[in-house]
């Protein structure tokens, strides 16, 4: 591992830089016309493409790349590993559908799709809606709060822990090992590790619960189902809970961050958005593009070259999907947030075969958080925009971000 | 004008019901298949397009302009 300056973006580039971290879109600008599939030797080696034609390409082709694992950095098990708690019975485990190729995609996916339809979601407004609301009556007599953490990040764990069927009140404690995980994590993988089998034992124990007393649940949903008349392994059950658990939460709350600091910002779009708020949906989808977090990662599975790279079996690809929703031969004046941008078919949930199961439920929870908070909010600002602390890699969004209100 | 969406290119991404729920019906997985046929009146021939455009997976087709 590295921390000597970037020398060239084209051959050396640090998804960890903490100034790429905070503005990466002078560096996807600058790779795009020079060379739109740059690659590095950092944090175990990898390619980027950076143009929407490139990643939209690359998602569809199952065939020449593979999603057997998707995290931006290849994580190794710690030295110790089997010493850990709980590795030997978790060793096993993966996180179908998004560490799976087809077949066992197809059906993994499949389970997964009814409980996150448009029409499934719609069930947990009421309840986000809510929680919303409770977290504003928390800090608005203060006349401040921190955006990141007392808003977006109080979210999605909530949702997400009501949806399982698992305590809600211990939400923090989700969010906080799935950042072990997914954040701090990529560069410690003993953190990583940890946190691993944390998230995993407790689940285990959870659906071990629901199969003695189903609940009207995600996790009693999983246990009861069935996939050609054969109930679904528990592995397979734990693998997506964990999966449903990591990919549910930092995501969104890196959204509803992204969103509150557009906003703090704009003062125009806050007015606009309360005086037109049938707007709201299309807003949302400008600031998934614009504000796109996730990136992930495919694995190369033969030789092949792409757009004149010579790629080699094993290669790790980074599906930055957020540069692809910057790309100007895509989208036009890509850097300006149009708030009532028709033309918008940004891949912020990627593309293909694994286009996010959770869209829909994401897409409620960003609708719902940002028109709780201007209802109460109108008028607000960053502290010290300079103050604002990003985490990246795999996911970028604000992790700290104090605002004052009108 | 008459509309078909490709069930291989289709994802769910459920854009196009947001944009134009008249013209869209999805499954219970969030499959996407044009209502009526694919017919749309003329009136909905803008949200139509609007459909078209923000589909990711540039599954949904024009058949025919003027069916
Ligand atoms: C704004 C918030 C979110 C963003 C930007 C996002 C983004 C993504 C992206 C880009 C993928 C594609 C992975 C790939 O191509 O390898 C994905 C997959 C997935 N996401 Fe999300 N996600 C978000 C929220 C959620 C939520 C709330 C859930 C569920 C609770 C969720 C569950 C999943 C699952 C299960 C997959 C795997 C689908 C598959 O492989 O078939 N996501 N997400
Ligand atoms: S927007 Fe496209 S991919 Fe999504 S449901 Fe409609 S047709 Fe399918």
């Amino acid at each position: 591992m590295t921390t000597e300056p970037v020398k060239d973006l084209a051959t050396d580039y640090d998804i960890f830089d903490p100034e790429y971290i905070k503005n990466p879109y002078p560096a996807w600008d600058e790779l795009r016309e020079k060379c739109p599939i740059p690659h590095t030797d950092r944090w175990g080696g990898s390619w980027m493409p950076t143009k929407y034609e490139d990643l939209f390409a690359l998602a569809q082709d199952i065939e020449h790349f593979s999603s057997e694992s998707v995290l931006v950095v290849p994580i190794e098990p710690p030295e110790g590993y089997e010493e850990l708690e709980g590795s030997a019975q978790f060793q096993e485990v993966g996180a179908p559908p998004i560490s799976a190729d087809p077949p066992l995609h197809t059906w993994t996916r499949r389970l997964l799709l009814p409980p996150f339809s448009v029409k499934s979601v719609q069930k947990w407004e009421p309840l986000t809606r809510e929680h919303c609301r409770s977290l504003v009556d928390g800090f608005i007599d203060k006349g401040r709060c921190d955006g990141a953490a007392d808003y977006a990040q109080q979210i999605p764990g909530y949702v997400i822990a009501n949806m399982l069927g698992i305590p809600s009140d211990q939400s923090d404690t989700f969010t906080q090992w799935v950042r072990e995980f997914l954040e701090y994590g990529l560069q410690n993988f003993e953190m990583a590790a940890e946190a691993r089998n944390k998230i995993l034992t407790f689940l285990w124990q959870q659906i071990t619960e629901k199969k003695e007393k189903p609940g009207d649940d995600l996790i009693t949903y999983l246990v009861q189902a069935e996939v050609d008349g054969e109930p679904v392994p528990d592995q397979h059950v734990l693998g997506t809970c964990f999966l449903i658990l990591v990919a549910g939460i930092d995501t969104t709350w890196s959204s509803i961050g992204s969103a509150i600091w557009h906003l703090a910002q704009h003062p125009e779009d806050c007015q606009r958005l309360i005086n037109e708020p049938e707007l709201l949906n299309t807003a949302v989808e400008e600031l998934l593009r614009a504000y796109a977090p996730v990136t992930m990662a495919r694995v190369v599975k033969e030789d092949i070259e792409y757009g004149g790279c010579p790629m080699k079996a094993g290669d790790k690809v980074l599906m930055s999907f957020p540069a692809a929703n910057r790309d100007p031969e895509k989208f036009e004046n890509p850097d300006e947030v149009i708030i009532d941008r028709e033309n918008n078919p940004h891949i912020a949930f990627g593309a293909g075969i694994h286009r996010c199961a959770g869209s829909n439920l994401a897409r409620m929870e960003m609708r719902v958080a940002i028109q709780e908070w201007l209802a109460r909010i109108p008028d607000f600002k960053l502290v010290d925009p300079e103050s604002v602390t990003w985490a990246g890699g795999q996911v970028r969004g604000p992790r700290s971000m104090p605002v004052v209100f009108g | 004008m008459r509309i078909k969406v490709d069930s291989e290119k289709c994802q769910g991404h459920n854009r196009c019901f947001v944009l134009a729920a008249e013209l869209f019906e999805l499954d219970e997985y969030g499959y996407a298949t044009a209502t009526d046929e694919g017919k749309v009146s003329p009136d909905l021939e803008d949200q139509a397009r609007l459909a078209i455009e923000n589909c990711p997976e540039r599954a949904i087709e024009i058949v025919s302009e003027d069916d």
